[in-house]
């Protein structure tokens, strides 16, 4: 791999780099600092050198796929937890490597706690779990984490690594691709392997109106992220087999340029994404006591309110309240409609609910093509009458 | 303090179609405008300008009709509007635009703080940004939602991860993409706009970079591939539920019931 550049002008020949790279990756060469295959990309020479002199850089260039095999998945954690995406792509990765006979990993950052967490993983069916546990990755710090994971690829060559579509997957998964000179395709809702292990991946573009279909035919690893509540999740498996290794974590390794101040949790219901049961107010309705009508519904069928972008625009919420392409992608057991018309930026982000049902008084409404039950109405009209059957069997 | 902000002309609308018979796409509506999330960046440079001081530049890749967004940039406040265009761009996905737009940023000098808009209403991917600061080997926080302190040598910023909020410092340089309400934008100015009416647009060819190897710009320096585009599926297996708004109502009730949702 050819990916380090060294400035002859500035280097001093100081050799820290040589030293300090835990890989024995450098050497004095004729014409300087050379680098060998040992090499794992985690930057530690570049964090090291005092004469700034080192940098990486991509080269295009066409990759030996049979080189690159398997599929990895990095593991976010939500400080503590495993973020329930994680469970989502090992389960899409697991159909994936089926179809070629790859083997499914994963690679997990973090301070401590860590293993412990990758410990659970096992259950799942994966073969290898690679922890970078040191206490300076407490936080989330975009550069020392993307250090951690190019070694873990460098070093293990996937074919395909998925990486959650969060706030910090997406923060991630730019920097990991850029540095090793590769594609990226964002926010995919669907994904194909081939036989010659070329990924299809199929995302919505301009907006949701249109399906984009995109390879990365001559470079590897390929990257894809992934929405929460899109990709089926893993089931645990009988008698699993697969280990968790723990990677060597030097100081330098987990330095990084972003000082984490502090961390606060947003004291917080559920996010909508992890709710069962969901109703959904777009502009039909239209006052206060619409908008108490399909509260009530919420609350009385124990689940959360939310909102097409227009109302949230009218100032109903945040975004993260917000159904569709602009806000968050839902996959509820139910979710019920109220005056929503169905534009492809909202429904193609609630398509995937198990059961839909929708209330709309315009029979044409594009809602009625993807809805399961088709409620041709005023809202006004059946949303009290259902509320107060609900009433009564709950009191009975 | 330099700051350069990265900034994209979009399409005003999303209605686009597939021709179903030669697969391309049919665009309706040619009209442009700024993609909306970058006019809270725009309006984060200018406040931390007004703050601790310095020079704010708008940077844009893309065709040479850029000069009305780069207008509408100057009528905020800008210091200096820059776009790198070149035909050798075109096609360029996520790995080329940003690779084009460090080389931009190199031959302006280099920033203290670039900011970027969290994502882009056409390409949607939130990439760009965290993209350059690889390019640049800086640090990079993104989707700030807050900034809570800047000084002539840091930046302190808030921002979402999961279920927390991080407050995080870096020092300069270093790259941010700000999420939308971070401020309000303000609007063009029609005084500003009749102060800068005469200052100049400056344009980046692929002639002007110090990088020329052609791999790297374009659709040849761009790993990813649009294999095709297709309109999306509707799915099936629908029923009507019929009768009077009682007896609808009391359908619903029955189906949850026998959900076991109620
Ligand atoms: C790039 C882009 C991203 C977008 N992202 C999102 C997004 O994330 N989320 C989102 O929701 N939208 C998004 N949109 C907007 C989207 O295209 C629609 O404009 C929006 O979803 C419409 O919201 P609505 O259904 O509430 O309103 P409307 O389209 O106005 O529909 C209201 C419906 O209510 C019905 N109605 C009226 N009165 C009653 C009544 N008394 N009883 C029953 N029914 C009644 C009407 O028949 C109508 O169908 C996006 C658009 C673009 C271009
Ligand atoms: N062609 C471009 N020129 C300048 N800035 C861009 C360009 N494309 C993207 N950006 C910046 O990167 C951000 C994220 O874009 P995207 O990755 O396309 O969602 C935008 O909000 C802009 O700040």
């Amino acid at each position: 791999m050819n990916f380090i550049h060294f400035d002859v002008n500035k280097c001093i020949l100081c050799r820290e780099c040589i030293e300090k790279c835990p890989f024995n990756a450098l050497c004095m060469g004729k014409n300087g600092i050379e680098v060998n295959d040992a090499c794992r990309m985690c930057s530690v020479c570049v964090k090291v050198c005092s004469a700034e002199a080192i940098s990486f850089e991509q080269k295009a260039g066409v990759v030996d796929k049979s080189e690159w095999n398997g599929i990895l998945v990095y593991i976010e954690q939500d400080h503590g937890d495993i973020h329930p995406v994680a469970f989502e792509l090992i389960g899409e990765a697991h159909r994936l490597a089926a179809i070629v006979g790859f083997d499914v990993y994963a690679v997990i950052v973090g301070a401590d706690g860590t293993e412990n967490n990758a410990e659970k993983l096992i259950a799942y069916g994966v073969k290898k779990v690679f922890v970078y546990e040191h206490k300076g990755f407490y936080g989330f710090k975009a550069d020392c984490y993307t250090d951690a994971v190019s070694d873990c690829i460098a070093m293990l060559k996937p074919s395909v690594v998925l990486i959650g579509a969060t706030s910090v997957g997406r923060s991630l998964s730019p920097r990991l691709s850029t540095r090793f000179h590769t594609g990226l395709t964002a926010d995919c809702t669907k994904l194909l392997m081939s036989e010659n292990t070329d990924l299809i991946q199929i995302r919505p573009a301009f907006g949701g109106n249109i399906m984009a279909q995109i390879l990365v035919e001559d470079s590897r690893p390929q990257f894809a992220t992934v929405r929460y509540k899109v990709m089926e999740r893993a089931e645990k498996i009988e008698n699993p087999v697969g280990e968790v290794v723990r990677c060597n974590v030097t100081d330098y390794l987990a330095q990084s340029r972003i000082k984490v101040c502090g961390i606060k949790s947003i004291h917080r219901k559920k996010m909508i994404e992890e709710e069962e049961i969901l109703v959904v107010a777009g502009r039909g309705v239209k006052d206060e006591k619409g908008l108490n009508l399909v509260k009530g519904l919420a609350e009385n069928l124990g689940g959360q309110l939310c909102f097409t972008r227009p109302m949230i625009e009218s100032g109903l919420g945040d975004t993260a309240h917000q159904i569709g392409l602009s806000g968050r992608t839902v996959k509820p057991k139910l979710i019920i409609t109220c005056g929503v018309s169905g534009a492809i930026q909202f429904s193609s982000c609630m398509n995937g609910s198990e059961c839909i049902i929708a209330i709309n008084n315009d029979p044409n409404s594009q809602i009625f093509n993807i809805a399961h039950y088709c409620i041709v109405d005023n809202l006004y009209e059946i949303v009290p009458r259902l509320l107060e059957r609900i009433q009564t069997q709950k009191e009975a | 303090m330099k700051i350069i902000v990265c900034i994209k002309q979009v399409p005003a609308t999303m209605k686009v179609e597939v021709d179903a018979e030669s697969g391309t796409l049919k665009r309706i509506g040619q009209n442009a405008k700024t993609n909306p999330y970058d006019l809270y960046a725009i309006e984060a440079a200018l406040r931390i300008r007004e703050q601790v001081g310095g020079s704010v530049t708008a940077l844009t890749m893309g065709p040479q009709q850029t000069e009305e967004m780069m207008r509408d940039a100057y009528m905020m406040g800008v210091d200096e509007a820059v776009v790198m265009s070149d035909p050798k761009f075109a096609g360029s996905d996520v790995l080329a635009t940003s690779f084009t737009l460090f080389q931009g940023i190199r031959l302006l000098g280099g920033a203290d703080l670039i900011i970027c808009g969290k994502q882009t209403t056409d390409g949607d991917t939130a990439q760009i940004g965290p993209a350059i600061a690889e390019h640049m080997g800086i640090p990079h926080v993104a989707w700030v939602s807050n900034i809570e302190r800047v000084t002539t040598d840091l930046i302190s910023v808030i921002q979402k991860t999961g279920s927390f909020i991080q407050e995080s410092e870096m020092k300069f340089p270093c790259l941010i993409t700000v999420d939308k309400d971070i401020f309000v934008p303000r609007l063009p100015s029609y005084r500003l706009g009749l102060a800068t009416a005469n200052k100049n647009i400056r344009f980046i060819s692929f002639k002007d970079l110090s990088d020329k190897n052609m791999t790297r710009y374009g659709l040849i320096g761009s790993p990813t591939k649009v294999e095709k585009m297709f309109q999306p599926e509707s799915s099936d297996g629908q029923e009507y539920i019929n009768g009077t708004s009682i007896e609808k109502a009391d359908s619903i009730f029955e189906l949850l019931k026998n959900q076991k949702i109620i």
